[in-house]
């Protein structure tokens, strides 16, 4: 049976862990492959480094952060942030990356998605999307897709769920499904979005924003219908371990590894 | 005695290398259908479609090489589409042949499944191969890492080794003399990937390799 998959994220920037990665009582805490190879030894089943530098010669660091990963940690690595075009995707897979996640370049110029895909396989192309809940005018939720992941994000007047069905037909080949609401609130994630997503969409989505306990990563799996969970913070500070969520879990009666 | 690294433009190449560095082999990443020829043991590495993957083993005289290398009985192990391509047929981008050396067709999951299927799964080992090398400290229903929407459909069941229930069973591990085909990415499986892949080297190749700390 395949298993729920739980998936630490954690950003990188010029080359060093951001976001105080505070559970490891390591002098490298800050090393991404240092973390890398600890959530492996604990139980992680992917990782994704968010690269959150903003100059190309930065981006140059990330590219030797995560060829030094991959001589180490053998378990799917996904690589975001910042990657535009084709050729960034080739260059951080040839680094070592296993998958590739696009946002913002994705909604700028679609195509990207489709020429990912074409080049590398879909299941290299993960589509990322941060999304803000909004009332239509009879109050029922609706989604808009925002561009520009942190404090400048930008709406774009896009329906998250339509974009959603748009990505996978382009040939993504998973979805990271974003909430901006609930991100850092640790009140668990935004079940109506995922449910809306994940009941007319035939590939992998993987929920993100908002988890703070066990029981918020059981609703985003059993409720939102998620493959597979996105967390930070849960993570980081030592709130939890990822081997006592996964015992938690297993308990609850969700196949994990 | 070198193991060689077969380098047709593999999306999972430089990962499936890694993976065998950090073991320890001595390696050839090759394109050349001569190299393979000579090589003591060949790896095929895989990721994306058959049909691409079939064109190119053609035109660069590797599917002959392979063939031979397998008709001579090299200890050969394929990755994921370089398992796919050891079957005779492929239905994915419209019917067409493959390598033909495991009989069998590749089939894509129902539509009723999620696809591509993506994650970790068990491999439940069959009773005639349980006790194989290949899976030497590896216990029964470990979990390997997927990524695929399609399967080999082998007509000859005796060679399946290992299944996986995705809804439906399909084979997972393929073994046939000094043949062996896995469906998941061992280069990608953690611990228990890196000793599968330590298992072909040391057991079925027979090549030298560092002690497994794992």
């Amino acid at each position: 049976m395949l298993k729920r998959r739980i998936i630490p994220c954690l950003d990188v920037k010029a080359g060093r862990v951001v976001k105080g990665v505070s559970f490891v009582d390591h002098r490298d805490a800050g090393d991404p492959v240092v973390l890398a190879a600890h959530y492996n030894d604990s139980g992680a089943d992917e990782l994704v480094f968010y690269d959150i530098t903003a100059s190309s010669d930065e981006r140059n660091i990330m590219v030797d952060v995560v060829e030094r990963t991959a001589a180490q940690v053998f378990i799917p690595l996904t690589v975001g942030g910042g990657i535009r075009t084709v050729d960034d995707m080739y260059r951080m897979l040839r680094a070592g990356a296993d998958k590739i996640s696009i946002n913002t370049a994705a909604v700028l110029n679609p195509q990207l998605i489709s020429d990912g895909a074409k080049r590398f396989g879909s299941q290299c192309i993960v589509l990322s999307i941060d999304v803000r809940r909004v009332q239509d005018s009879v109050g029922a939720p609706q989604w808009q897709v925002y561009t520009h992941t942190g404090a400048n994000a930008r709406s774009t007047g896009i329906d998250a769920v339509a974009w959603a069905i748009r990505g996978a037909e382009l040939g993504a080949g998973e979805l990271v499904i974003n909430s901006m609401d609930a991100d850092g609130t640790y009140g668990g994630y935004d079940i109506a979005l995922l449910q809306t997503i994940t009941s007319q969409i035939g590939i992998p989505v993987i929920a993100s924003g908002g988890a703070g306990t066990p029981e918020h990563l059981y609703d985003g799996f059993v409720r939102g219908g998620a493959d597979a969970v996105l967390a930070a913070s849960i993570f980081h500070f030592g709130n939890y371990t990822i081997a006592e969520v996964k015992a938690d879990l297993h308990n609850r009666g969700l196949a994990m590894r | 005695m070198t193991l060689a690294v077969i380098d047709y433009g593999a999306g999972n190449l430089p990962n499936v290398v890694r993976a065998l560095q950090h073991l320890g082999v001595a390696l050839t990443i090759t394109s050349d259908p001569a190299v393979v020829a000579r090589a003591s043991a060949v790896v095929l590495p895989g990721v994306g479609a058959t049909l691409d993957t079939m064109t190119t083993l053609n035109q660069t005289g590797l599917a002959d090489a392979i063939r031979s290398a397998s008709a001579n009985g090299v200890p050969f192990l394929g990755i994921c589409v370089g398992m796919q391509v050891l079957c005779d047929i492929s239905e994915e981008f419209g019917p067409h042949d493959c390598l033909g050396i495991l009989p069998g067709a590749v089939r894509r999951f129902p539509a009723t499944l999620k696809v591509p299927q993506i994650g970790w799964n068990q491999v439940r080992y069959t009773t005639k191969h349980h006790q194989h090398a290949l899976f030497d400290g590896i216990p029964d229903q470990t979990d390997f890492y997927f990524v695929h929407s399609y399967y080999c459909d082998v007509t000859d069941k005796t060679i399946i080794a290992g299944e996986t229930d995705y809804t439906l069973d399909f084979p997972s591990v393929l073994i046939n003399g000094n043949m062996a085909a896995a469906q998941f990415h061992p280069e990608k499986s953690g611990s228990a990937g890196l000793r599968f892949l330590h298992n072909f080297i040391q057991h079925m190749a027979k090549l030298e390799c560092e002690p497994l700390h794992v």
